[in-house]
């Protein structure tokens, strides 16, 4: 490898070995000046242990680090910030009732003589930064009153404020709309052409097409190689981050529903600020069909989902299951109702981490016959069971019945709390978020799950923020703005456009004009 | 090496190095204050080991803690903190001393009565806070402590009162005596029984000159009795859903609050159960004015945490705190050395179980380094 002023980054023959597993294994990364470089890989592929090395937060094993040609020891995060090395985690870390400006400047603060915070100087330099890079905030606003993609241009803003020529973006796009994502791909375009480069880590193969130059590929810790972006297709992209051919689209037939099996009828939630969540909703599922609710988060999904687990108490309106009221009762009653849910947090809604898998298995069904016999469990038949769902989903490792869920990674919790939901034989199966945080492999495997379960002649609730996984998997779209829901299509007649407008809250173009 | 990495990451493993600093500072301390250690330890392994006696009374001692410690770590695992064992012991007394002394019933029926209603009013007083929590959300470790001193002025109030109150002491009237559940009450006294014991020294010393009773009994079945409740049954099941992620509990079907007050009255019977044992079981048989709090439920809290909130590991460290409260008394006697070192002893020992994650991640460090090694 030829060691290049040209490169930001090099970093060549990482190893990281975490007890006797290796996280790493002579990964290679050149990363040109002036480029966005994405960086695929599936769910603990090692991407983000790579981005982690570079950042100090890791130590490599083996390997070296030359950052503009030199020769690095990054020991620590300060050391990377004083080399120009900026990192915006997946998960924000800001405090929200500071401002904007005194979350840009937090650990850095620029002071008059006695120590005295300069406030005017430090709100008069995030402004500049803001409009250097076309970066739209309000420097004054609140950020628990800023919208998510704000808050991320906010992170991303620190980074630059603390002098950062190689900001490392982990999963930028996983928290935003259509739109804020086209507006993201925007800010780092106008970044790289100031000079600066961008690494950016990512399971979506689309946004890495539309702004990505070059693209490396880790696959189970091992390097794949860096291909340039423009000579690849998605397809192409996807069997390289796998290591088998994957198809894209779920394929299924046409729906073909039948009764009413979930009913929602003028529902009306409470939010958490005294405002109505959810306003007025009329939704109606049929068995063997699956309906998709589009969304931006934070418009009433949470509250929805409530709802009808009777988590939350709807104020007005009615539930029905296969014609029964449900709303305002209990989760017991629910459930009892043949309703299964997939939750969106499945560490803290969906599974007891401490817990067992076998007994993560039968938490719903612990009081059912065969699985206890007068008050006492029995553990024969619930291992048993347990051991039948791990062979038919295939949960990874094989033997992990006896072993706390927790130690499963997140693709396979998924796959229990799916199997559980299933083995119900439910009515009615509501999936929130399913393939939250899963990679494609993962993901293809899902959606298959809810098709099939679809032609099993259940009816099937689908509410995701990811708009591609809504327009795939869905007999039936609607899209839910504001707690109401905007605009009803039929898969076929939806397009991206139409509904990521609705998302955002402007008009269905068809009443318009 | 690897065999090394494999012993410290067990629990027990842990525990032990805890308690072995325990020691170490301990040390410290006495040979600062100018005793011997070695001879200090040796009181204490004497005041416990060396004769049948002493370890009667450690068990005499061990027997309410461990019942608390049982409850602590029962609502531990149903994801409560049950601070407020001390107040369910102390109720639990009052109640079991009213009725032991108003009640003049054959042992057989009397017995049994008395320790139902220490144990009822104890899970009364543990399902006030379950209830207080489930409804209004209240956090059970501030209704805890307040009810903690409830109890202790009630105590008192009913110690003082006209009916309960024993001319010339600090104390009620003591329960009647078919409330015993020493070993063997009457027998014990009798010609035939001081005859047969004159004969076998060992057992006269245990019956004659401790209160042995059924206390530790009592603790030992309870504890198997909560695992069994935990980790077999279905009630169980949900009590450690609840415990350890409600949020999935609930959206599963199980009803939390309900559950919640459940463990909470369980905690408390266990709690009332202590007191019951110790009012039957030893001198003198009656509740006192309490200037302070006995710790009878406090030290539960010690115990618990030493166990890991296992109920059989309960059962352990309840022997272990009890030997040390009771042996630590010939530390004053035979070396002059004050009990507060035996205190301080404790003190550390839990300090350094709550330090206890330090243990596997030196076994990780180990594992790790041995790798590097072996490469």
């Amino acid at each position: 490898m030829e060691i290049k002023k040209e490169y930001a980054v090099q970093m060549h023959g990482i190893t990281k070995r975490f007890g006797s597993f290796y996280a790493l294994d002579g990964v290679n990364l050149d990363v040109e000046k002036g480029t966005i470089h994405s960086l695929l890989g599936e769910n603990g592929a090692g991407k983000s242990t790579l981005m982690n090395i570079l950042y100090g937060l890791y130590q490599a094993d083996e390997g070296e680090i030359y950052l503009n040609g030199e020769l690095a020891a990054i020991k620590n995060p300060n050391i990377a910030i004083s080399h120009g090395i900026g990192m915006v985690h997946q998960h924000f870390m800001l405090v929200d009732n500071f401002t904007v400006t005194q979350n840009i400047i937090l650990g850095k603060e620029p002071v008059r003589a006695g120590g005295i915070l300069d406030m005017k100087k430090a709100r008069e330099h995030v402004r500049r930064i803001v409009e250097k890079y076309g970066l739209q905030v309000d420097p004054d606003a609140k950020i628990e009153d800023i919208s998510v993609g704000m808050q991320q241009r906010v992170e991303i803003l620190k980074a630059l404020y603390r002098g950062a020529d190689l900001l490392i973006l982990d999963e930028p796009t996983a928290v935003l709309t259509p739109q804020e994502i086209d507006e993201l791909i925007r800010i780092m375009h106008n970044l790289v052409a100031d000079g600066k480069t961008i690494i950016i880590i990512t399971h979506k193969l689309k946004e890495i097409k539309a702004s990505s130059d070059f693209c490396t590929v880790i696959r189970r810790g091992k390097g794949i190689g860096t291909v340039s972006v423009q000579d690849v297709s998605e397809e192409e992209l996807a069997s390289k981050m796998v290591g088998r051919s994957v198809r894209l689209a779920v394929e299924k037939t046409p729906a073909q529903p039948g009764h009413t099996a979930l009913e929602l009828d003028r529902v009306t939630v409470a939010g958490s600020r005294g405002v109505d969540a959810v306003t007025e909703l009329s939704l109606q599922v049929r068995k063997g069909e699956i309906v998709g609710i589009a969304g931006v988060d934070g418009n009433g999904q949470k509250e929805l989902v409530e709802a009808i687990t009777c988590l939350a108490r709807c104020k007005s309106g009615m539930i029905r299951i296969n014609g029964a009221e449900v709303q305002n009762t209990t989760p017991r009653n629910v459930v009892d109702h043949k309703i299964s849910t997939i939750h969106e947090d499945r560490q803290r809604r969906g599974l007891v981490l401490n817990f067992t898998v076998a007994e993560n298995a039968v938490l719903e069904k612990y009081r059912e016959k065969p699985f206890q016999k007068h008050g006492v469990l029995d553990r024969g038949r619930i291992l048993s069971f347990a051991n039948e769902l791990i062979q038919e989903y295939d949960v990874r490792p094989e033997d992990c019945a006896q072993q706390p869920v927790r130690g499963l990674s997140g693709g396979n919790q998924q796959k229990v709390i799916i199997a559980r939901e299933v083995a119900n034989e439910p009515d009615v199966l509501i999936a929130v978020q399913p393939t939250r945080g899963l990679d494609v492999g993962a993901i293809e495997y899902v959606h298959r799950a809810l098709v099939r379960e679809r032609d099993r002649g259940r009816a099937i609730l689908l509410i995701s923020l990811e708009l591609d996984e809504v327009l795939h998997v869905s007999d039936r779209i609607a899209v839910l703005y504001n707690g109401q829901i905007v605009g009803e299509f039929q898969q076929e007649e939806a397009d991206e456009k139409t509904i990521g407008l609705l998302m955002a809250g402007g008009k269905r173009y068809a009443e318009n004009g | 090496m690897q065999k090394t990495v494999k012993l410290l990451r067990k629990p027990i493993t842990s525990t032990v190095i805890a308690i072995l600093f325990g020691f170490l500072v301990a040390s410290v301390v006495l040979l600062a204050a100018g005793y011997n250690p070695a001879e200090a330890f040796g009181a204490l392994f004497n005041g416990v080991f060396s004769k049948p006696k002493y370890l009667s009374n450690v068990m005499i001692k061990a027997a309410p803690i461990t019942l608390t410690a049982v409850s602590v770590a029962f609502a531990y695992r149903a994801g409560l903190f049950n601070i407020g064992a001390e107040g369910q012991y102390i109720v639990g007394a009052i109640a079991s001393t009213l009725v032991g002394y108003l009640l003049h019933l054959p042992a057989i029926l009397q017995v049994p009565l008395v320790i139902l209603s220490g144990m009822a009013a104890g899970a009364l007083y543990g399902g006030l806070i379950g209830l207080l929590k489930a409804r209004f959300g209240i956090h059970e470790v501030l209704t805890s402590i307040m009810l903690n001193w409830v109890a202790l002025y009630l105590s008192n109030f009913v110690v003082q009162s006209k009916t309960f109150h024993q001319p010339n002491s600090t104390a009620t009237y003591p329960v009647q005596q078919s409330s015993y559940t020493m070993l063997l009450p009457n027998w014990k006294l009798s010609d035939e029984g001081l005859a047969f014991l004159r004969q076998h020294k060992w057992l006269s010393e245990i019956l004659l000159k401790t209160d042995v009773n059924f206390g530790f009994l009592a603790a030992v079945v309870a504890a198997l009795l909560i695992w069994f409740l935990l980790y077999r049954s279905v009630k169980g099941f949900e009590f450690r859903a609840v415990g350890s992620n409600h949020a999935a509990a609930e959206l599963s079907g199980i009803p939390v609050k309900r559950n919640m007050v459940q463990a909470m009255l369980i905690a408390g019977a266990l709690s009332g159960l202590a007191a019951a044992m110790v009012i039957t079981g030893t001198n003198p048989h009656r509740i006192s004015t309490l200037a302070a709090f006995e710790n009878n439920g406090f030290n539960g809290l010690s115990v618990a945490f030493i166990a890991g909130s296992s109920p059989i590991g309960c059962i352990f460290a309840g022997l272990l705190f009890g030997g040390l409260l009771y042996g630590g008394q010939s530390i004053q006697a035979e070396v002059g050395a004050p009990t507060e070192v035996i205190n301080i002893m404790i003190g550390t020992i839990v300090f350094f179980v709550a330090l206890t994650r330090i243990v596997p991640a030196l076994a990780d460090r180990l594992e790790r380094r041995g790798i590097r090694h072996a490469e």
